[in-house]
């Protein structure tokens, strides 16, 4: 060992104690003059490539800025999509987005977390448990590198339908949370409902003596006639007529609740399906922060009598928190900007309205921003551009609450 | 570190869930909508006890299929909303079989397509009970066109197109097309790459043989169809084509190629006529709106039906597609009141019909779809 590898100036090469032939030296000198020469060279091609990598962002940022925020307003963040590139707004989308990964936040990160632990603090002891734990971690590795598309079509399959075996969404085994009512149209143009069980109920058939709410909730008497009868002059009298040959059609008040299964093709599905291409994420980040945990405050918290799940409650995870939220920003970062999955559970859809409960139908904002996108009209293109600065606004709002619970958790472990 | 220090430690793991769970109370806060638009209804009732109610009524109706007919559904979908309030009408594009796929199974109420429904699909319809009115809504035509001042062009064969605008053709000038016209430089615009009228003029006419047949890719390419027009009418030796409504727009700028009907042999011009008679052959298609019997029934489907027939020409031009003739419509109109479930385009031992819309779109060439 003739000098330190690290050692920046040459003339500080000091010859090694045993005496080496000078010729020997001389093509040293050289061979490290021109290693320091490669050092340099490398230096600046980092700084190229990081360089390079600004400049594309800037490039990508600057032309979806320049071409997105003459158009944006607050009437685009509150209005529906449309055919009419002015007046196309993305809150739909916005909420599906962000009800979608909240959903797949709520679901991703307990189980994730919760994974890592039983990994990680808690080795088996038997053969079996030890295969079961060296399994589990096999498919955690293996599942990380799956396309999200797989899991989309896995998502469809298992959540909307649940293989096809428990009837469909439009036939749910289960349901909780709506009202349903066979809703008519008197021959005075009044709505009238009236409250059926379930959603399989047989057509309600018009006849005497029959009540009904009426859109204000009262209760009235339906006057019924034949087909072929003479209709009351009276408005008031039309308003609550119906022929016998009336038809309704079933509509339900569906609550914040509301809840069946299967699922269908809805924020719960997507959710869900979102959790899944997550998990892995957030499960290896989780496990690599626990493993960052020194040895010896474990040792501390058992050796004063703690159990092993107290040590974990307060030692482990709160020593471990900085680690995990890392690995959920990137998990999250990646569920907002998902869009293969979500392309294969809804579609490119239309809604006019954000969802209201777990079941609704809804869209994300990557695909409202595809589609956008790939409308043939020049002003849509715009409208694309605005909607790529919204999703990079809540993009980075997710991220700055993650890093600044990072940043108040690390604190107080220095 | 001593575990007193981490004591206040404790509550970490709980900002995560408590941030999620508060967002998802946010998100539900944005979500409600319902009640507070229907608020005004309810003070509208108390003042006018009588009023109609028809644009109360509540329910949602669930549309999937094409790509091509969904911007027709979605623009009917948007104005419908505006009109009903309390209805939610959700315009998904799976493609025209993909659509049909889910349509089979009643999860649809109505189903987008830009063809004919095939034996296949209409035999799931038939498994799980399905029946369906079948309806004409718009035709898509496509125009080819070349610039005023070229009086040469008059038609253009199929072959002569494919020597035009395929890598395989080879044409450069317009003598290398035909002896008898001037060697002037031919101009190619486009549309772009990903819109349905690049597909459908290569896709499924011009190159139908994916393998032997590519695009040439020295063309002028946009993704507005404005563009094109100007470019077609800046330049001489230019031909470029789109949809036919931006030629009936520009047509004091440029000129529509007549083309040969492959099996008719005869040059026909893009008219509203032609294209709806079907002799604008290949380059005219109706799309379809298929729709559950059963669905119906229900009032709010029922409107949106009538509000769409009503508005289908205005609805179809504002998305540059061809309005059919007020007689389809009306035969449309007929079809979904008297609820005349069945096909058009197949006969009675399911194969295919051909012959013009009109002619087929008859209540006597009706096949039952039970």
């Amino acid at each position: 060992m003739s000098f330190l590898r690290e050692d920046p100036m040459p003339s500080a090469m000091i010859p090694g104690p045993s005496a080496e032939p000078p010729r020997a030296s001389e093509s040293q000198h050289r061979s490290l003059s021109r290693r320091h020469r490669i050092d340099r060279l490398f230096v600046y091609f980092c700084m190229f490539t990081a360089f390079a990598s600004i400049v594309i962002l800037a490039v990508l940022l600057g032309s979806i800025l320049y071409a997105g925020l003459p158009g944006m307003n607050w009437q685009f963040l509150r209005s529906a999509p449309s055919s009419v590139a002015s007046e196309a707004g993305i809150q739909p989308a916005m909420f599906g987005s962000i009800w979608v990964c909240g959903v797949c936040g709520l679901f991703a990160l307990p189980i994730g977390v919760a994974t890592a632990v039983f990994l990680e603090e808690f080795p088996a002891r038997g053969k079996f448990a030890r295969m079961f734990q060296s399994f589990v971690q096999l498919n955690i590795s293996n599942l990380a590198s799956v396309p999200s598309v797989v899991y989309g079509m896995l998502g469809l399959t298992v959540f909307a339908g649940m293989f096809g075996l428990t009837g469909s969404a439009h036939q749910p085994i289960f349901e909780v949370g709506a009202d349903h009512y066979h809703q008519f149209l008197s021959e005075g143009d009044r709505i009238l409902r009236v409250p059926v069980p379930d959603r399989q109920a047989a057509a309600t058939v018009v006849k005497s003596p029959m009540t009904a709410l009426t859109s204000a909730g009262a209760s009235v008497e339906v006057n019924v006639i034949g087909p072929r009868e003479l209709l009351p002059k009276s408005p008031e009298l039309r308003a609550v007529t119906l022929r016998t040959d009336a038809e309704s059609g079933i509509i339900s008040d569906k609550a914040w609740y509301y809840f069946r299964f299967p699922f269908g093709r809805g924020v719960l599905t997507g959710g869900l399906t979102l959790m899944l291409v997550v998990l892995p994420v957030v499960i290896i980040a989780a496990q690599e922060a626990l493993r960052g945990v020194p040895e010896s405050l474990r040792e501390a918290s058992l050796g004063i009598g703690a159990t092993r799940w107290q040590t974990v409650q307060n030692v482990t995870l709160p020593c471990a928190i900085p680690g995990i939220m890392t690995g959920s920003i990137l998990a999250m970062s990646r569920a907002i900007g998902e869009a293969a999955p979500i392309l294969i559970i809804c579609g490119i859809i239309y809604v006019g309205s954000s969802p209201a409960n777990l079941m609704d139908d809804f869209s994300v904002m990557p695909l409202q921003i595809f589609n956008w996108a790939s409308q043939p009209q020049q002003e849509f293109h715009a409208v694309a551009a605005q909607g790529i600065i919204v999703l990079l606004g809540i993009l980075l709002s997710f991220n700055a609450i993650a890093v600044f619970i990072r940043q108040t958790t690390q604190k107080s472990l220095s | 570190m001593t575990l007193r220090r981490t004591g206040p430690l404790r509550v970490y793991p709980l900002p995560a869930l408590a941030l999620t769970s508060s967002l998802a109370i946010l998100m539900f806060l944005g979500g409600c909508r319902d009640r507070s638009e229907r608020a005004p209804l309810d003070d509208a009732l108390a003042t006018d006890a009588l009023a109609s109610e028809v644009k109360d009524i509540e329910g949602s109706i669930s549309i999937d299929g094409s790509s091509t007919v969904a911007p027709i559904s979605t623009a009917a979908a948007e104005a419908f909303e505006k009109e009903f309030r309390n209805v939610r009408v959700t315009v998904a594009i799976s493609g025209t079989g993909g659509g049909f796929g889910r349509f089979a199974l009643g999860e649809t109420d109505i189903s987008d397509a830009s063809r004919p429904i095939k034996p296949d699909e209409l035999a799931v319809c038939r498994e799980n009970g399905v029946r369906f009115v079948e309806l004409p809504i718009a035709y898509d035509g496509l125009s080819i066109v070349v610039n005023k001042e070229n009086n040469f062009v008059d038609s253009l064969t199929i072959d002569q197109l494919k020597m035009i605008f395929l890598e395989e053709g080879g044409a450069k000038t317009w003598q290398d097309v035909n002896p008898d016209w001037p060697d002037t430089e031919i101009k190619i615009y486009a549309p772009g790459t990903d819109s349905g009228t690049f597909d459908y003029f290569f896709g499924d006419v011009v190159a139908k043989n994916e393998e032997m047949e590519h695009p040439r890719d020295d063309m002028s390419v946009s993704e507005d169809d404005n563009n094109l027009v100007n470019g077609v009418a800046g330049e001489k030796g230019a031909i470029g084509f789109f949809g036919a409504s931006y030629y009936f727009t520009n047509q004091d700028k440029i000129k529509a190629v007549k083309i040969v009907n492959p099996e008719t042999g005869e040059a026909v011009a893009p008219t509203s006529e032609t294209i709806e008679d079907g002799s604008y052959a290949p380059f005219g298609r109706p799309l379809f709106l298929y729709i559950n019997v059963a669905s119906l029934k229900r009032p709010e489907v029922k409107q949106f039906l009538k509000f769409y027939l009503a508005n289908a020409g205005n609805l179809a031009e504002q998305v540059n597609y061809v309005a059919l003739t007020d007689e389809i419509y009306e035969r449309g109109t007929e079809h979904v009141e008297n609820r005349l479930a069945g096909v058009h385009f197949l006969n009675e031992t399911m194969e295919k019909q051909t012959g013009t819309l009109s002619e087929l779109y008859r209540t006597d060439n009706l096949v039952g779809a039970e």
